[in-house]
This record gives C-alpha cells, structure tokens and sequence, in this order.
C-alpha cells in the first residue's frame, strides 16, 4: 500500500479530453513526511507513520518534540499511521507528494462523515416508514415493531433505532484519479469523499 | 477568495460571448461521432442561465417543426467552438420557463432597441 494524508478542498467538475463533464473532489494532499517507520522485528507489525500540516514548536509537548527530532523534522498536526507501506528506498524525514500517485489509479478515501445530530429510522437505516393512506396517523416515519412480545420478553441488541449519525470512519474504495497538480499539491478524485471542507482525508492505494 | 475558487478560476472560459436569457444565440457545437468531429448548429433563445463557476449552465429553446426542443450546455465546455449572438431580447425575468406555455405570436421575445 502507498497513500497520503489529505485536506478536502470541495468539490467541483471539470472537461476531461472530449469534453465530458467528469464530477470531482479536489484533495490538497502532502507534502506529508515519514516520521516513523515500524518493523515486524521492532513493533510485531509493518507500517509507516506520516505527519501532515506544520504545528508550532511551542504547542507541541516535549515527548512529541523528540519523536519529530528522531525523523529530523519540523512538529506536524496529524500523525497517522499506513499499514505495510511499500515505496522503494523510504527512509525516515523523507517528504512524500502527490507524484506517488498516478492519472488513472484507483484508490481509496477514508475520512470522518459529516455529523448528522439525532436522525430517525428512516434516514439512518432507510427504513421505509408507515403507510401514507387508509386511516392511517402519526405512522409516517415510525419504526414499526421492534421485537416480540412475552417471549423474549426484551429487545435484541443491535436493533436498528434512531440515534446519533454520522460523524463515523468511513472509507471509499475504487476511486479513480483524475487529475494531478504537483506543483499546487493538489489530486482531482472522481466522484464524492466523506466529511467536510478541510476535514482530513486519508488516500492510499493497494 | 477560497482556494475552491480559485482552482475554478483558472479553468473557466473567457472568450465565448456575453449573452443573457432573452437573447437569440446561436451555438456552434463539437459532435464526436465515433472518430470523427464535427460541428452542430443549435440556434434558439436562451431562457435560463444557472449555477456559477464551472457548474454554470445555460438553456437555449427553439421551435422545431412545430415541436419545443430545449437543450442545456455546460457554459465553459470545451466542447462548445464558437456562440454567436443573433439579436437581444427585452424581457423581465431571468428565467423564460412561461415560453413553454406560449406558442406562435404570443411566443416571441421583445427585440432589444
């Protein structure tokens, strides 16, 4: 796996060669830097950790200081970690761009979704609600039944019931680069990506 | 000006015409027909122009044979070569949908003098 760390910008469209209009999320991606590298003998695992966005010297605590000190590096904001990074010849400080990636590859997008407050069944399982018609009231949006009766005498747990949505982890495989500017850092991806503007955005390719 | 904008800036359009709805346009537009190009008129009034930055749209109506044919264009399409404008219209409103109702004489637009 390669992959980057991200700021969502928005979205927009753009003409591809034909003039086909392809819809697009712009992705401000690195430059991210390698600040630690795990290995099976080390850590019990193989993963590369990378930082992204500069953070001031004096909020960050002294423990961090020494981690960033070890790669050689000034503090970043996000630190996150990629699982079985494989780039040829990575060494510790090494700044990663956008280049890494190609026109044309497929990759996936994980960030945290837009929080949607308290929502009821229907948006957040899409249950289909009550009848419209015949006598019916109150039953529009309603969750029907949810369970029997003396036996079991209680509701299984994970029923699906209104609640808190939104505001999760959720990742978007199989998305198609479009277009690379590797001088403004910037990756196009067709199509949509979890959470807000300028939320962070993990990119990663198998 | 947020960053959004201005990466749309750069890819917009700025050597088409300015029109606005009302005015009778001509488009001249790029048809790929398998390998081939080729260049279709579309000749008609716009009645709508939509969205901004690169999601702007316009529609262009004419009287086909006695049918009503509306198409929309994306405004900064490369796709679009040339757009003429044939004359300007007067009208009061921005969006002409009520010429969908109207035909014949009643269906004409004011000429702008």
């Amino acid at each position: 796996m390669i992959g980057l760390l991200g700021k969502k910008i928005g979205m927009t469209r753009i003409f591809d060669e034909n003039g086909n209009v392809i819809p697009v999320t712009i992705v401000e991606a690195g430059p991210c830097f390698v600040t630690q590298i795990k290995t099976k003998e080390n850590d019990g695992y193989c993963a590369t950790q990378l930082g992204y966005i500069e953070k001031k010297l004096n909020r960050t605590n002294k423990p961090l200081l020494g981690h960033f000190k070890n790669a050689n590096i000034t503090p970043k904001k996000f630190l996150v970690e990629f699982r079985d990074f494989d780039l040829k010849d990575l060494k510790l400080g090494q700044e990663l761009k956008v280049d890494i990636f190609n026109v044309g590859d497929k990759i996936s997008a994980q960030g945290i979704s837009k929080g949607k407050g308290f929502q009821g069944v229907v948006k957040r399982h899409h249950f289909g609600g009550g009848p419209v018609s015949h006598g019916q009231s109150d039953r529009l949006r309603a969750p029907g039944s949810i369970g029997a009766s003396s036996f079991p005498s209680r509701v299984f747990k994970g029923q699906r019931m209104a609640g808190r949505m939104g505001g999760n982890k959720v990742t978007i495989r199989n998305l198609k680069v479009v277009k690379i500017d590797p001088e403004k850092n910037l990756i196009f991806i067709k199509g949509s990506i979890p959470g807000h503007i300028n939320g962070l955005v993990k990119l990663m390719k198998k | 000006m947020n960053k959004l904008d201005k990466i749309v800036k750069e890819q917009l359009r700025t050597d088409l015409p300015k029109f606005k709805p009302g005015d009778r346009i001509n488009v001249y537009f790029k048809v790929i027909e398998g390998d081939k190009e080729r260049i279709q008129q579309f000749e008609g009034d716009v009645i709508s122009i939509k969205g901004v930055g690169l999601d702007q749209t316009f529609t262009v109506r004419k009287i086909s044979d006695g049918v009503g044919v509306e198409r929309i264009f994306p405004m900064h399409s490369p796709r679009i070569a040339k757009i003429e404008i044939v004359r300007e219209g007067r009208v009061r409103r921005a969006k002409l949908y009520y010429l969908r109702k109207l035909s014949g004489k009643a269906a004409r637009i004011k000429i702008k003098q």
